[in-house]
């Protein structure tokens, strides 16, 4: 798996006297296979709007975006989204939430239940499978939207902040699960979200991102998903002096932008 | 503080602000829910002291029963008619043929009108031609166009369903163009991220999110259907239960108004039922995700 994109601009137009907007200006990046990229930045940086460009659900207005050869126009099942709520669908079951993608695609009832059985199974939803879906706590609903979005085994999975609506400790596990099923599954991920914590944690890339016009302003490696992976438990990589001190300097390039920003 | 302003802080409330304060709820129950609370022994007791009173005023000779018959002498009213009939024809088929000419017309309404609103819920041509009609003819009393119907349509059955399925349509058209929009962004993108067409969208995600508002709007539809039958029993109609209670009046024969208007209202109260029990069964998940 490769997406590359190449120089994209995103200008939204003017309207109500009010000048056009920059959402994305000039955005460079590279993902290889198994990457997992996460974005972050104040609000009104682009990320969603990068989210949603990769997705296809937006059309950049100059550059372009390319998976695997193919330009990107429009979105399609080998570029899955998790969402950070609302996006089940409460008048169906578990296993048939699961299998929504599946459904879509016209694979047969038989077929893909066997199929959403073994992502629920990967998810820790055992037992579930007839539930109703707003009966589950909010984590379980996240994980619901994680299973479904792995059923139609995509090149990426596209995540728009997916664990911002959980308490923390619901947080935290959820984190390591998904690392786990990344690792086990070998996707490549863009990963959304305002913890710069979390952020760290997850990511084996970084790309900070800054408002107006939106931009990509540093990019850091991330080892620490790997020594997680490796056996390190995540509380003591989270405490870990390297990370504590990336944490430091992420922040303050956060908050200078704000600064800036109030300025 | 002063003296003054201290001495009116500790003095208790007075009555009106002591009923207006809300209070802390119960266990099992959410502070500060509007209209919380069981409301059948209310519900009870008000249908209750209706018959009560209405037994009251006519036992007691306070009005005459030309105005209001006592409740026996309507019980007796029906079962005269159970009997033999009201101007020669068997009570059942006064009900058959109103119940067969509201759920003709409201069928009808359900059929043309909930595609057409799901139509133009989600497409702006559609709404663009059908929006001017649908508001113009809407806020218009059924009497009002009743003549245009039997001058283009006579005096048939036609004329009578057309004009119940014209007061059922607006409302279920309406409420499914509406429902379309109860669909969340995130299903609808999530779809679409599946690789879905506009039809599988519309089919898997926007038509049964729209389901609650279209059970709402076909409850509301019945409603006026039933509002109309008596208007659309008014042109030389021969049964049913609007004939009935109009020529009734026409005789000054209050008890079979007052009976007619009963059964009218029951049957409508049953059909409302029955549609509760089903959005119960088929939506139950309404507003909680």
């Amino acid at each position: 798996m490769h997406l590359n994109i190449d120089d994209v601009s995103v200008v939204y137009p003017s309207s109500d006297g009010r000048p056009p907007v920059s959402a994305l200006s000039k955005i460079e990046l590279e993902v290889g296979n198994n990457e997992f990229i996460v974005a972050l930045g104040a609000s009104g940086c682009g990320k969603s709007t990068l989210l949603n460009l990769i997705a296809g659900f937006l059309a950049p207005t100059s550059g372009r975006l390319v998976l695997d050869g193919v330009p990107v126009c429009g979105p399609g099942a080998d570029r899955a989204v998790v969402f950070q709520k609302h996006a089940l669908l409460p008048w169906l079951n578990v296993l048939d939430n699961v299998a929504f993608g599946l459904q879509i695609q016209g694979i047969s009832t038989a077929a893909r239940q066997e199929t959403a059985n073994k992502f629920i199974g990967l998810l820790g939803l055992d037992g579930f499978q007839k539930s109703p879906v707003y009966k589950l706590s909010g984590g379980m609903q996240q994980r619901v939207g994680i299973a479904r979005a792995l059923t139609c085994d995509p090149k990426i999975l596209l995540m728009d902040e997916p664990l911002g609506a959980l308490d923390a400790l619901t947080r935290e596990k959820a984190q390591e699960l998904i690392l786990n099923i990344w690792n086990d599954t070998q996707k490549s991920v863009f990963f959304i979200t305002h913890s710069v914590e979390e952020a760290l944690f997850m990511g084996t890339k970084l790309i900070v991102m800054s408002p107006r016009p939106g931009r990509i302003t540093h990019t850091f490696d991330l080892p620490f998903s790997r020594q997680f992976l490796a056996g390190t438990p995540a509380r003591a990589v989270k405490a870990s002096p390297d990370f504590i001190g990336l944490r430091e300097d992420v922040l303050k390039i956060i908050f200078a932008d704000e600064e800036g920003a109030a300025q | 503080m002063s003296e003054q302003t201290k001495s009116q802080a500790l003095r208790t409330p007075g009555l009106f602000a002591r009923l207006s304060r809300a209070r802390a709820t119960r266990p099992g129950e959410i502070y500060g829910v509007p209209g919380q609370g069981n409301t059948l022994w209310l519900s009870a007791l008000s249908i209750a002291s209706f018959f009560f009173v209405w037994w009251l005023v006519t036992a007691m000779g306070w009005v005459r029963p030309l105005f209001v018959p006592s409740p026996a002498s309507i019980v007796i009213k029906f079962a005269e008619i159970w009997n033999s009939g009201f101007t020669g024809i068997p009570f059942i088929n006064h009900v058959m043929i109103s119940t067969a000419r509201v759920f003709g017309a409201f069928l009808l309404a359900c059929v043309i009108g909930l595609p057409l609103g799901l139509a133009m819920g989600m497409s702006p041509v559609m709404r663009g031609i059908f929006d001017p009609p649908i508001e113009f003819y809407r806020p218009i009393p059924p009497l009002a166009y009743l003549p245009l119907m039997i001058i283009w349509f006579g005096i048939g059955e036609t004329s009578k369903v057309l004009l119940i399925f014209l007061s059922v349509f607006a409302p279920v058209v309406l409420g499914a163009r509406s429902g379309v929009r109860s669909a969340a962004i995130e299903q609808i993108h999530a779809a679409y991220s599946f690789g879905a067409t506009r039809w599988q969208v519309m089919r898997y995600v926007i038509m049964p999110s729209a389901l609650p508002e279209i059970l709402t709007a076909m409850r509301i539809g019945i409603g006026f259907g039933w509002t109309t039958l008596v208007a659309a029993e008014m042109v030389a109609a021969t049964q049913g239960l609007g004939y009935m209670v109009l020529s009734a009046s026409q005789f000054l024969q209050t008890p079979v108004v007052i009976l007619g208007i009963f059964i009218i209202a029951i049957i409508a109260f049953a059909f409302d039922l029955l549609m509760r029990f089903l959005e119960r069964r088929l939506v139950p998940w309404k507003g909680r995700m």
